[in-house]
């Protein structure tokens, strides 16, 4: 059975984590927030809860996912590096911990319908496919552009019997996705729930989404010891709203071992963000002086948000983990390195955190440091796009 | 300035046995918007709501939402409005609705002394919850401007009564669950919502979302204290329909609202 996280410690009752979180939603959407924060306390203090969350990732999403030790980067980069192999859980990315959580939960309150919003399309293909598995009606809200970059994210939704609703508004992506999906929540709040995909917006999501994810720190907290006979000196991960960096810092929080997040640099809320108020949370948002958001931009869609999770504010500004940046060019070197030199093609999501540690190898991080990596998702979905940006670079014939 | 303070305003409409009619638009949203705010106070209005426009505004509809979309790429700003605003003269009060994002920037102090220094006497920020109001509360009350506070369908009646508590100026009973937008017919919720906070409050209570029409204007006041109507005007804004036609729209439902609400 799993424990409460309690390294990374539960937010406030109001959903603070320091000064950031809190539950700033129009009042239609109260009560909903209230209900779920209630539900989800219950279900989480509850060993039958537990029980059957784990069952079905062990059974249906393939856990416990591997930790790779990279034998030939290590060489080279003269540190020693892990993955935590989330490319290998169905779907191919670690979104499936947090979907199946939100699912039984969903079925738990008696709902019958998931509504869930996506960028790359990762979070809603895993949505779909909680969905399916246990008979939910789901809905993706999806920009119009992302739907157009990632055509056939957009079938496998539908294959999986979703619905997927194209947004027009705003900069029809991510963004606007979230706050599309927020409005419909307030419209269908009777028998729906909202399937957030990250440890972003109202409270209790950016901790019950950390709370679903931090089975994946705790697998890796014992994997690595086993391998290294220590935990590891840097942990290392992607951060757009931060689910998988929750995940696999909880494991290490306790620990001595430097936490890392790498954002997009067109995206990098904490680098270049300041505190307001989004999507219900309080947390660092790119904004220009009058407060109006503005939009992030980087090769990665899952990557393409102008906040950040606040609990990741808060690990920032307690100095517990460290935000730096990658940019597009290192993100493709880093996902073509990887490829040919351990034969793993992440996706352009964690080829960020790679390309960090593929620049500080010998710098920040020392010669001879152990290093583990939260490889969060598999490359499929990126193959055609790194294509043709290599193509257009004259890097690919 | 010599504009009425929002809820002494509104209470006194209300105990001279009128109904209250409160249009909205948004800041910027045509060259002429200023001219459309004149023409709604002579065309009935007891107060008019003005949206600061904010590029995620989550309680908002696709009408609005275009709205606020148009009045940024016109360079709108909470304080070329708010300026604008101030030039003007008028003889009912103002309320300006927006997301609490562009406040939290501007400073909570900054911000309500702003608005008092205009001639703002009410501030609606749907996104600012009961539970994180403290701060913008304090700021609003020392300035003398009244935050509205919304009450939803979903709320309960022990929350319903701490709203009532803290709002001030009106209560704005959300009519509907869901965003701000035209609807065909009023929701069986208007007379739920209405009838449950009613016993709780002696403010005058205004239902909003989906109220469209004359005749739905005039359901809505049989049974609360007013309406607010925002897309269906922002709607005939943002096809042409200029102050003239604004006017026109808005005195029908003042028409509609004395003679059977």
């Amino acid at each position: 059975m799993t424990a409460p996280t309690e390294s990374m410690g539960s937010p406030s009752s109001e959903g603070w984590f320091g000064d950031f979180g809190g539950r700033f939603v129009p009042e239609p959407l109260m009560p909903a927030c209230l209900e779920l924060e209630a539900a989800f306390t219950e279900a989480w203090a509850d060993p039958a809860f537990h029980q059957e969350f784990e069952s079905v990732l062990s059974s249906f999403g393939g856990r416990p996912t591997p930790v790779t030790e990279c034998h030939r980067l290590s060489e080279e980069l003269g540190i020693r590096l892990l993955l935590k192999r989330e490319d290998l859980a169905h779907t191919g990315s670690h979104k499936i911990n947090n979907v199946i959580g939100q699912a039984l939960l969903t079925k738990r309150m008696g709902k019958t319908k998931m509504i869930a919003e996506t960028g790359a399309g990762q979070h809603g293909v895993a949505s779909a496919t909680a969905a399916a598995l246990l008979g939910l009606e789901c809905t993706v809200y999806m920009g119009e552009v992302d739907t157009k970059r990632q055509a056939l994210n957009v079938f496998r939704m539908e294959l999986l019997g979703a619905k997927v609703h194209p947004v027009t508004s705003g900069s029809k992506t991510l963004k606007d996705a979230v706050g599309e999906a927020m409005r419909t929540w307030v419209a269908e709040v009777d028998d729906t729930h909202y399937c957030l995909g990250s440890v972003m917006g109202p409270h209790p999501f950016p901790w019950m989404v950390r709370e679903f994810q931090s089975i994946l720190g705790r697998e890796a907290r014992g994997q690595s010891e086993k391998i290294l006979g220590d935990v590891p000196d840097f942990v290392v991960a992607c951060v757009g709203g931060g689910s998988n960096a929750a995940g696999i810092f909880s494991g290490f929080a306790n620990s001595r071992s430097q936490l890392i997040g790498v954002e997009a640099l067109g995206g990098a809320a904490i680098a270049s963000g300041v505190p307001g108020v989004l999507h219900g949370m309080m947390s660092q948002l790119l904004q220009d002086e009058e407060g109006q958001i503005n939009e992030a931009h980087s090769i990665s869609a899952g990557l393409d948000y102008p906040g950040i999770g606040p609990e990741h504010a808060h690990l920032a500004a307690t100095g517990r983990a460290t935000y730096s940046t990658a940019g597009d060019d290192e993100v493709l070197d880093a996902l073509q390195r990887l490829s040919q030199m351990e034969g793993i093609i992440p996706a352009l999501e964690p080829a960020h955190a790679l390309a960090w540690i593929l620049k500080e190898a010998g710098r920040a991080i020392p010669t001879g440091s152990t290093v583990l990596l939260n490889m969060s998702g598999r490359g499929d979905k990126d193959v055609a796009q790194v294509r043709e940006i290599l193509q257009a670079k004259g890097l690919y014939q | 300035m010599s504009r009425p303070h929002l809820e002494t305003h509104l209470r006194t409409q209300v105990a001279n046995g009128k109904k209250l009619l409160v249009p909205y638009l948004m800041a910027g949203q045509s060259d002429d918007w200023l001219d459309v705010v004149q023409a709604l106070a002579e065309a009935g209005a007891d107060a008019i709501e003005i949206g600061l426009p904010f590029s995620d505004p989550i309680m908002d509809g696709p009408v609005i939402q275009e709205a606020a979309v148009v009045a940024l790429e016109r360079g709108t700003t909470p304080e070329s409005a708010l300026s604008e605003l101030g030039s003007i003269e008028l003889e009912i009060p103002l309320v300006v609705m927006t997301y609490y994002n562009l406040i939290f920037r501007a400073g909570h102090d900054r911000f309500a002394g702003r608005l008092a220094e205009v001639g703002v006497s009410g501030c609606i920020l749907p996104d600012l919850s009961l539970e994180e109001m403290d701060d913008w509360g304090r700021a609003a009350e020392c300035a003398g401007v009244d935050t509205v506070l919304l009450v939803a369908p979903s709320t309960s009646i022990e929350r319903a009564q701490m709203i009532c508590d803290r709002s001030r100026g009106f209560l704005y009973a959300v009519g509907r669950m869901g965003v701000t937008g035209e609807r065909a017919e009023i929701s069986h919720q208007v007379a739920e919502v209405v009838e449950k906070v009613k016993p709780l409050t002696t403010l005058p209570v205004c239902v909003g979302v989906g109220v469209s029409n004359p005749a739905q204007a005039a359901q809505v006041t049989s049974l609360a204290d007013g309406a607010v109507v925002g897309s269906a005007l922002v709607r005939r804004l943002l096809e042409g329909s200029g102050p003239e036609g604004a006017a026109e729209f808005i005195s029908s439902l003042r028409q509609a609202i004395d003679t059977h609400g």
